[in-house]
């Protein structure tokens, strides 16, 4: 019996399916109130379910800015923090270098200027004394005299012969003083010369104090802002962590370009020490030690700059004392410079071993080993290998730099990217619990379509009874399609 | 004193794999027929040639033998040169310049063989590369593949081939097959036939040129 004939309730497929509509269209109408209401309960759960879930989706979302914000904030205050300290380390060293000799040069520049001032009393004009005898002269000179007499005129022709040589000598020590003081004068020049000297140092030291005070106060209304938490500096601190992001990836993308020519280099010389057929999970045992060689290298690089405290990778590093700071900078430096030291060998080798390859591929081509050609500019490619062995892991240190960069940029960027797909996930929970809710609406209207015809029925039976009651119900379900579909 | 402990489980973790991992074979063994028998002594210089190509070839912990097929070849005494290259490149160099040192004394002092045994050469062959171990094994058979075997030995023997392939390499054609070319052909699909029923896989090489892709992992 086939699954069709089933269905077949008379001979006629036409009658079969006439008869089965009808059978189906009442239990459709008989069970058409609860059937609405499961169909409104599975999509009203459904709404309300994505709802709940977009609800908590955006809630996270919220947590997690909230969290971004204060990762963010905390970096960049530390960064402030560590640029004001650096800032204030700069002006303590040109406060010791410089201000330090302040004392010595104020006590020399007193002694100067007390040299100064005595050489200037010592140049200053003294009139010269007139004669004692003078006011004798005067005296001799208001005698009343009689006309004619000799003696008067001989006594003034004495004193005025004495009065022209007192005047002559004293002009004399005149000019001699003069001189004196011009000397004295002409000796200050230098110490002027000098004052202006040590006045010019203090003048710039104090205005290099004030372009770093500048610059402090500059950094400290960022770090003030910072604190405040304002919406500026969190998008100053975004956009340049977004950078940092970008620009500490492209560097690192050399550094790997740096690390895979190291690579390239040791791993075929490495057979030589560690053989180059085994494997350990796929790999060969070679390029397994060459690599771990790099790793190795660029671990001790990263040490080395933690303990020259230029990263912060490690905070213990950071926080040792300084005596055990500095043994240990020496012992990541020694084994920075051995390995360096193995990697020339290395290259060294790699080129004896690729000249061995070369004579021997040359003595089974040509049967003839004579055929092998010295070349004289070989060392020149020996030296290049060595040397990059050599220079290769002391550049790789530097790695450490855009590392930490680009690690602590991640974290935002991560943030970032996070927010992003919980919104649009929650955005996507929104959306399927609408159409859910709009898809129960619609099985609702397909439902009664599909009923339409007892439906109608009903209607003309309840109108003919009570039409002005079927009017309420009518616009009671009309009012509840629409807020259905308002909501 | 926390470093040092996670670098001491770091460095024992490490130690343990490198302890406990089996080293995947990715070698390649190759086994190299010469037929010596009657005027195919005159084709050596050209094998000659095609073994310093195979060593150009090969690599550190690949196995390397060549052997004669003679009148009776099922022998370990029919093997000229064998070596299993170091793991270490000089030395691996240093090994096939004595293995071409080997080669060429015996091309100078080679004295053809009445019959001609390549079954019993190639039941030797599976037999030392199955002991190598390598990974990827390649038998290859330069002669004209007319077997001539002498009177009451039995070669009538199913071949276990799996995991390797057979090269018929510079397959010369007879006298005969120039007037019956179907001979020469019936000849190739016997070994083909027989090579295969084994497990192995089958190629034909005649153009020495092209001995590029002979070893092809």
């Amino acid at each position: 019996m086939a699954a069709s004939e089933i269905f077949m309730i008379t001979s006629s497929p036409v009658l079969s399916g006439l008869i089965w509509f009808v059978i189906i269209v009442t239990t459709l109408f008989v069970a058409r109130t609860h059937a609405h209401m499961g169909i409104r309960s599975l999509s009203r759960v459904l709404h309300n379910a994505m709802r709940l879930t977009a609800n908590s989706v955006m809630h996270a979302e919220k947590k997690l800015m909230q969290r971004n914000r204060d990762v963010l904030m905390a970096q960049g205050r530390e960064a402030s923090e560590r640029i004001i300290e650096r800032e204030f380390d700069r002006v303590d060293a040109t406060v010791r270098r410089d201000l330090s000799a302040y004392p010595a040069l104020h006590r020399l520049l007193s002694e100067e200027i007390t040299r100064i001032d005595e050489d200037y009393k010592d140049s200053t004009e003294v009139p010269p004394t007139p004669p004692a005898w003078v006011k004798a002269v005067d005296a001799v000179a208001k005698i009343p005299s009689v006309k004619g007499d000799p003696m008067v005129g001989n006594v003034l022709e004495d004193i005025h012969h004495s009065l022209i040589k007192a005047n002559t000598k004293a002009t004399e020590e005149y000019r001699k003083s003069s001189h004196a003081r011009h000397q004295l004068l002409k000796g200050m020049m230098p110490q002027w010369r000098k004052v202006k000297q040590i006045l010019g140092q203090v003048d710039k030291n104090i205005n290099s104090l004030l372009v770093r005070s500048v610059t402090i106060d500059r950094h400290m209304d960022e770090y003030e802002s910072i604190v405040k938490g304002s919406d500026k500096s969190e998008r100053m601190l975004s956009s340049s962590s977004l950078t940092q992001f970008f620009i500490s990836g492209l560097v690192l993308a050399i550094a790997i370009g740096g690390a895979v020519i190291n690579f390239h280099l040791i791993a075929r010389p490495m057979s030589e020490m560690v053989g180059g057929t085994s494997q350990i999970m796929g790999f060969q045992i070679n390029n397994i030690a060459a690599m771990v060689i790099i790793l190795v290298e660029m671990a001790m690089g990263i040490f080395l700059m933690e303990s020259f405290r230029i990263t912060r990778l490690f905070p213990i590093i950071g926080a040792l004392n300084d005596k055990t700071r500095i043994r240990m900078v020496w012992a990541f430096f020694s084994m920075l410079f051995f390995l360096a030291c193995v990697e020339a060998g290395l290259a060294f080798m790699r080129e004896i071993l690729m000249e061995d390859d070369a004579a021997m591929k040359a003595l089974l081509r040509e049967g003839e080993a004579s055929a092998i050609v010295g070349n004289s500019y070989l060392w020149i490619t020996t030296a290049a290998q060595m040397g990059m062995g050599f220079i290769l892991p002391f550049a790789l240190m530097f790695v450490a730099i855009p590392l930490e960069s680009f690690v602590q940029s991640m974290r935002t960027v991560l943030g970032v990217v996070g927010v992003a797909s919980l919104r649009g996930f929650a955005w996507l929970l929104r959306l399927v619990g609408n159409i859910s809710r709009f898809t129960g609406l619609t099985i609702i209207h397909i439902y009664d379509l599909i009923i339409f015809a007892p439906l109608w029925i009903e209607k003309q039976i309840k109108d003919k009874k009570q039409p002005e009651e079927n009017n309420k119900e009518f616009e009671a379900d009309k009012t509840v399609n629409i807020r259905g579909i308002a909501q | 004193m926390r470093i040092i402990k996670t670098l001491s489980i770091i460095c024992f973790v490490a130690l343990l794999t490198t302890a406990c991992s089996d080293s995947v074979p990715n070698t390649r063994g190759v086994y190299m027929l010469m037929d010596t028998s009657g005027t195919y002594t005159k084709e050596l210089k050209q094998a000659q040639r095609v073994i310093n190509f195979i060593l150009g070839t090969l690599n550190p912990g690949d196995t390397f033998a060549v052997a004669r097929v003679d009148t009776g070849s099922f022998s370990e005494k029919d093997i000229v040169a064998k070596v299993n290259f170091d793991d270490r490149p000089s030395m691996a160099n240093r090994q096939k310049r004595d293995f071409r040192d080997k080669i060429d004394q015996f091309v100078k002092s080679v004295k053809g063989s009445s019959h001609t045994d390549i079954t019993g050469g190639m039941l030797q062959a599976i037999e030392y590369l199955n002991e190598a171990g390598a990974g990827h094994n390649t038998v290859l058979i330069f002669s004209d593949l007319k077997e001539d075997l002498r009177e009451g030995y039995v070669r009538d023997i199913p071949l276990q081939l799996s995991n390797f392939s057979v090269v018929a390499l510079n397959v010369t054609k007879l006298r005969s097959d120039n007037i019956d070319p179907r001979e020469y052909l019936d000849r190739l699909a016997d070994w083909q036939k027989k090579v295969e029923s084994g497990g192995g896989q089958w190629r034909v090489v005649n153009d020495l040129e092209r001995l590029e892709g002979i070893l092809a992992m």
